[in-house]
């Protein structure tokens, strides 16, 4: 989906600004939203990609208007209500007005301390198609759906680095299409061809880029 | 309710939805009430993030690897084993690539499309590395980036940006700074910042 979370290359957003001694969180709610996030995760009713997919459908103005975890917040509560989990009711009525019809295993504190990372590599169908060092170009594309291809690196040409394995594939995850593994790559650029003549010469940029976003250059 | 850190830009439009905290607090209520989530794991949750998982565990990493080159060279073919030998309260999951620093080369992590960072080894990510000015630049000009960081590189050094587009996520490993020969890895992971594992910072100078 071609919307505003796909930032690089965008001008007018002006400076960083670093916060000197930021703490983990700036109010208590900021907390709650992240520990909400990843116990409902635990549950596994979307995938990572899912769950992205929802804050990147957030209308533009809202998504540079709302704080991090208050996209989190947005994001989650779509998502609950468009799994059923949560109707609009109980949101506005902030209560539970009806159990769940078949509640699976809530994430506990034992499960807390073994708190890990999904690991999304899957055994592979076929062998890679790359190798390091081929030259690559990724295609030029532009799907509704969720994508892990940033639109500056579209139908750009670039050198595969490294092989990383075959891993669940966003696109169609997203969507609840299935994990489809693709092999993925690094993928790294010359500045020139991602920004043209005027670009940093001392500059590369590297993707991390799924088999079918790629053709041979 | 402290929300400073989005205002201080002084941009329009970066107020917050109204009575967010009563939203989230109804949003618990109704997930804890259906048996889908429970309290106390929330508990848990904040308090690892507030107080176990952090940049320290980066730099207990970066400072071995300074100090054992066998380490070292682990960390830099497989850095979620190398990251796991060293017995964190939490373990480091899946696709951790470790990058290094060298007089040549200089490393720095973005997330041009969301936040992805490596949480278990750096905590969870500031506000400014989630921000539109860094997400939108670091790939295009990241030598103004730097200076705005107070890092000036030389001009001759070559810059490797590494956009987190997949799960795999990156650990830069910054070049150890000279005077400290004898060091014991303790006293070297002060010198190691969060910054300078992200790519925005460079390890302390004793």
């Amino acid at each position: 989906m071609n919307s505003i979370h796909d930032m690089g290359g965008m001008h007018g957003f002006g400076q960083i600004e670093p916060e000197h001694d930021e703490p983990v969180f700036h109010a208590p709610w900021e907390g709650r939203v992240m520990a909400l996030y990843r116990a409902v995760g635990f549950l596994q009713l979307w995938s990572i990609d899912g769950a992205r997919a929802m804050i990147e459908s957030l209308p533009p103005a809202t998504y540079l208007g709302a704080s991090y975890y208050a996209k989190w917040l947005m994001g989650l509560e779509k998502n609950l209500e468009r799994t059923g989990m949560v109707s609009a009711g109980e949101l506005e009525a902030g209560r539970a007005l009806r159990p769940p019809e078949t509640p699976p295993r809530p994430m506990t504190v034992a499960d807390v301390a073994n708190l890990q990372r999904g690991d999304f590599e899957r055994p592979a169908a076929a062998p890679p198609r790359f190798k390091p060092g081929e030259r690559v170009r990724t295609l030029n594309l532009h799907p509704m759906t969720h994508t892990r291809l940033p639109r500056y690196a579209r139908d750009k040409e670039g050198r595969i680095e490294a092989v990383r394995g075959c891993h669940v594939f966003p696109d169609t995850a997203a969507i609840g299409a299935g994990e489809h593994p693709q092999w993925l790559y690094t993928v790294v650029f010359s500045s020139r061809a991602l920004w043209g003549a005027e670009a940093d010469p001392t500059l590369r940029v590297s993707i991390e880029a799924f088999e079918p976003y790629l053709a041979p250059a | 309710m402290d929300h400073d850190h989005e205002h201080r830009d002084g941009k329009p439009g970066h107020s917050e939805p109204g009575g967010i905290q009563a939203r989230v607090r109804a949003l618990e209520t109704i997930l804890t009430e259906k048996g889908l989530v429970d309290p106390r794991a929330l508990d848990r949750i904040v308090d690892a993030f507030e107080t176990k998982i952090g940049p320290r565990n980066g730099a207990r990493i970066v400072a071995r690897a300074w100090s054992d080159p066998e380490f070292e060279v682990r960390l830099l073919a497989d850095a979620t084993e190398a990251a796991n030998s060293m017995g964190f309260s939490s373990p480091v999951g899946a696709h951790l690539i470790a990058v290094e620093n060298t007089p040549e080369t200089h490393n720095l992590v973005v997330c041009t499309l969301c936040s992805c960072y490596p949480w278990e080894v750096l905590g969870l990510p500031p506000v400014w590395y989630k921000s539109a000015p860094y997400r939108s630049r670091a790939v295009m000009e990241p030598r103004a980036v730097l200076a705005e960081f107070g890092v000036a590189l030389p001009p001759d050094t070559q810059i490797r940006v590494w956009d987190s587009t997949a799960e795999t996520r990156f650990l830069v490993v910054p070049m150890r700074p000279p005077g400290t020969q004898g060091w014991s890895e303790e006293r070297l992971a002060d010198l190691v910042t969060r910054d300078s594992m992200i790519g925005t910072g460079l390890a302390k100078s004793p």
